[in-house]
């Protein structure tokens, strides 16, 4: 566009590709990430071994889809503390109806749908009644998970009769690869281009970066925050679903603090508690650089409160550093 | 003049990320003198009084007060030296007392740890008083916004300050309440403090002022003494050109016809009353009247974005009632708000991000955002505002005040409009591309778009409007066109006295030529 070029913006040094991958915020990340790589392939021989990949990718996998979830979510200047208690909810209404006789897939289908209902009440609470995400859903993670209990009466459901069929969404495998990583590619594959080219993402991005402005824009920022809150729940409902078939169980206190590290792996991932910044690609570095350091750690024969600790620190260098680099990217 | 100068700032620098707000100015204030400093929006007059005030610290130069070289670190270092400022915008604290926030300041100066309460009353409705007897018990928020601006006005009367800075104090007031400030400013005059007095209005700084500092675009224009300037010399030198050449012709002929009729409209939260009047197509119709009067809540319940609580819009002859601004948007009615930052534009955000806000289907036809053409549209539209970036995916926030104003209009022409409302569509912009803007609004109008300009700079409404609806106390005042639409007029409509040269409101609302 040369006729508005401003004579005044000096040409940026360096090769178009290069500076474009600089720029991006994934690039730090996807370093880091490498490093501990080659780093944990040396001091550990277990390391590069094909069972410990496929261990990190399962073990992030399902996760992995929650914080994709929270990653729009924090994107539309959100956040949902029940996360945790929503996985679990999902997993003890499917895990019950079951029990009840009620056919395998429908009952999982129940328990995202009352994941859902749980995130359009606190969609209700924010946008009706005006309560923050913050406070709305820490109230809801707690009447989730005393929610679970009830259900259960408090004790771990036993799945053992789960159809094969239904087990192998969570325990089989295509080609060698298991179906809990491919369901995970697809979802991040499908959300991290409808985050780019999807009108409503778009909206989120508006309504999370200015709500204000989103609003004089003519953006219906409560409808665009009440279906991106659902959103994330139906996606822990989702992960919920997938757990039950991968562990053939239902515990009421499954996912407990699970709502902390998927918030961390998004933040690491580059979305802010701000809002308007975010994407799927990081949240999924984000989750897998926490994965490695967890296997990391484990290999390492660290003592596990160390482990809590050196996680809590990663998050915090991860972060800062982070906001360093950009601070400096935009002088 | 031998006197030491209280005040003396040189080669004073700032720059806001790629915008020089100031570009070296100098501003020397004497003794027992009012000295005007005028500026358009943008020149830089309140970054200059904030750096004074220890609220923004200088890029580069020196600043002396009573002749010692100081370095003023914060607003309590400034009071320190005897520096008060009176801020353009209101910051007072809604929920506790006049009395509490009139000496907010004087306590954070004072080294004790316990208040009295009574002598914290005394001293406060003593102050009040010089000013009008507002009972300094009430809470702030019960008070009307003039009167919220003369307890800021207050408060910084209690820090006995030498040095007083006035950053647009009147714009919320009547006359009869400015001439009650002069003549408290001419009191302070007499006893030896120096006052900067910033306004937008020329008869106020012919009326008041004993020197005047001229800013354009950041840059130091020179000080005159206001005995030997006109008013036309002082715009001269705001503009830096000659004022017909900012803006552009009016409109040669309007109509036939109307692109909207307002009857009667009222609003739900009582902010204005039975407004009635109504746009001629091809006309710029320019809203006036005081900070608070109501000019911004009536676009705001036109577009759906205040609720209405009687009377009826028409426009190009159907009934408007959009139910929220989403639906005025989608019926091409859209509202460009004043506070650009705030409520305007996504700043992180790729310049055709935000281009495309309002309308994000036309770059969508398939359903999902094609880049190429999102990328596409952002760069005809901006160079139709004559935009100046480096590319379009670049952030906003690397725009100059201007640009960005640009690529707010630039978004409003990207739905083909039918009606925009204009509210202070030049705050913050450098005079170049004032008159850019200027002409993309009256080309906007001659297209047959129905424009309305929201606007405090009376020089802005006179130049660029062929009509202009004055609004007091939340009603129509009267309406002023050609050679009646001059400051004396508006400002008699907008304080509420009525005036000769000016329509009946019933006229104005019948919008006969």
């Amino acid at each position: 566009m040369d006729t508005t070029t401003h004579p005044a913006a000096a040409p940026r040094p360096g090769p178009g590709l290069l500076r474009g991958l600089l720029q991006q915020r994934e690039t730090g990340l996807v370093l880091i990430i490498l490093a501990l790589f080659v780093a944990m392939s040396f001091a550990s021989p277990y390391f590069l071994t094909w069972s410990n990949i496929r261990a990190m990718l399962m073990s992030f996998s399902v996760d992995g889809i929650v914080v994709v979830g929270m990653t729009v979510l924090l994107i539309v200047g959100g956040i949902d503390l029940s996360v945790g208690a929503v996985v679990c909810l999902s997993m003890v209404v499917g895990g019950t109806l079951f029990l009840a006789g009620v056919d395998p897939w429908l009952a999982s289908l129940a328990g995202i749908g009352a994941s859902g209902l749980v995130g359009a009440g606190i969609g209700f609470c924010v946008t009706r009644i005006g309560l923050s995400h913050f406070i709305a859903s820490l109230a809801a993670m707690v009447i989730v998970r005393g929610l679970c209990m009830v259900i259960t009466g408090g004790a771990p459901l036993s799945l053992f009769t789960l159809p094969a069929e239904f087990k192998f969404v969570g325990q089989g495998a295509v080609a060698g690869i298991p179906v809990v990583i491919l369901i995970f590619a697809v979802i991040v594959l499908v959300f991290d281009l409808a985050l780019r080219r999807g009108t409503f993402f778009r909206k989120v991005v508006y309504t999370g970066s200015n709500e204000k402005a989103a609003a004089y824009a003519g953006i219906r920022t409560d409808r665009v925050k009440f279906i991106a809150t659902v959103f994330t729940a139906l996606m822990a409902g989702l992960a919920g679903a997938i757990y039950m078939a991968r562990l053939g169980s239902a515990t009421p206190s499954f996912g407990t603090g699970m709502e902390l590290n998927v918030i961390a792996a998004a933040v690491i991932g580059g979305a802010s508690l701000k809002g308007g910044t975010g994407s799927v690609f990081g949240a999924v570095l984000g989750v897998a650089l926490l994965s490695i350091v967890t296997s990391s750690l484990i290999l390492l024969n660290v003592n596990a409160y160390w482990q809590e600790m050196t996680k809590g620190i990663i998050l915090l260098v991860a972060v800062s550093l982070d906001h360093v680099l950009n601070r400096y990217r935009s002088r | 003049m031998t006197q030491t100068p209280l005040l003396d700032m040189r080669g004073i620098a700032r720059s806001f990320g790629p915008v020089k707000a100031l570009r070296g100015v100098n501003f020397t204030l004497m003794p027992g003198e009012i000295h005007a400093l005028a500026g358009e929006n943008g020149a830089g007059k309140s970054t200059l009084m904030n750096i004074a005030d220890g609220i923004l610290q200088p890029d580069a130069g020196e600043i002396r007060v009573e002749g010692r070289p100081v370095r003023i670190g914060s607003p309590l270092e400034a009071q320190r030296l005897g520096i008060g400022l009176i801020h353009q915008e209101i910051a007072l604290c809604g929920d506790v007392s006049v009395a509490e926030n009139i000496c907010m300041a004087a306590l954070a100066a004072s080294p004790r740890w316990l208040v009295s309460r009574r002598a914290l009353i005394a001293r406060a409705q003593e102050v009040m008083d010089r000013l009008m007897p507002i009972p300094v018990t009430r809470l702030v928020r019960e008070l009307s916004l003039a009167e919220q601006q003369l307890v800021e006005i207050a408060k910084a009367l209690t820090l006995d300050a030498k040095v007083l800075i006035l950053d647009e104090p009147t714009a919320a007031l009547t006359e009869a309440e400015t001439d009650t400030l002069f003549g408290l400013m001419r009191e302070l005059r007499a006893r030896g403090i120096g006052q900067v007095y910033i306004s937008h209005r020329m008869s106020e700084i012919f009326d008041i002022c004993d020197r005047i500092t001229v800013f354009r675009d950041g840059q130091y224009i020179g000080t005159d003494r206001v005995a030997d300037m006109t008013p036309a010399k002082v715009v001269d030198k705001l503009v830096g050109r000659k004022l017909e050449a900012l803006f552009p012709p009016k409109a040669q002929r309007t109509g036939p016809g109307h692109v909207m009729e307002v009857e009667a409209l009222t609003d739900r939260a009582g902010q204005f009353h039975d407004v009635s009047f109504a746009l001629r197509r091809g006309e710029i119709l320019g809203l006036a009247g005081l900070i608070g009067a109501g000019r911004t809540e009536i676009a705001e319940a036109i577009c759906g974005l205040r609720p209405r609580a009687s009377g009826r819009v028409v426009l190009e002859g159907t009934p408007f009632a959009p139910r929220d601004h989403a639906a005025s948007v989608a019926a091409r009615v859209a509202y460009l708000s004043e506070d650009r930052k705030g409520a305007g534009l996504f700043l992180e955000l790729p310049i055709a991000r935000n281009i495309s806000a309002l309308d994000i289907r036309t770059v969508a036809p398939k359903g999902w955002i094609e880049p190429r053409r999102e990328t596409a549209r952002a760069e005809t539209l901006g160079a139709r505002v004559k935009l100046k970036c480096g590319s379009v995916a670049d952030p906003v926030s690397t725009l100059s005040g201007g640009n960005q104003q640009k690529v707010a209009i630039a978004r409003l022409l990207a739905i083909g409009p039918r009606l925009v409302f204009l509210d202070e569509p030049t705050r913050g912009v450098d005079v170049g591309a004032r008159a850019e803007i200027y002409d993309i609004i009256r080309a906007l109008a001659e297209a047959g778009t129905g424009v309305v300009v929201i606007s405090s700079e009376l020089t802005e409404l006179i130049g660029l409007c062929d009509r202009v609806l004055v609004i007091h106390e939340g009603r129509v005042a009267g309406a002023v066109s050609g050679a009646a639409m001059s400051e004396e007029n508006i400002m008699h409509l907008a304080s509420g006295l009525g005036t000769a040269g000016a329509e009946a409101p019933e006229a104005a609302a019948a919008g006969a030529a």
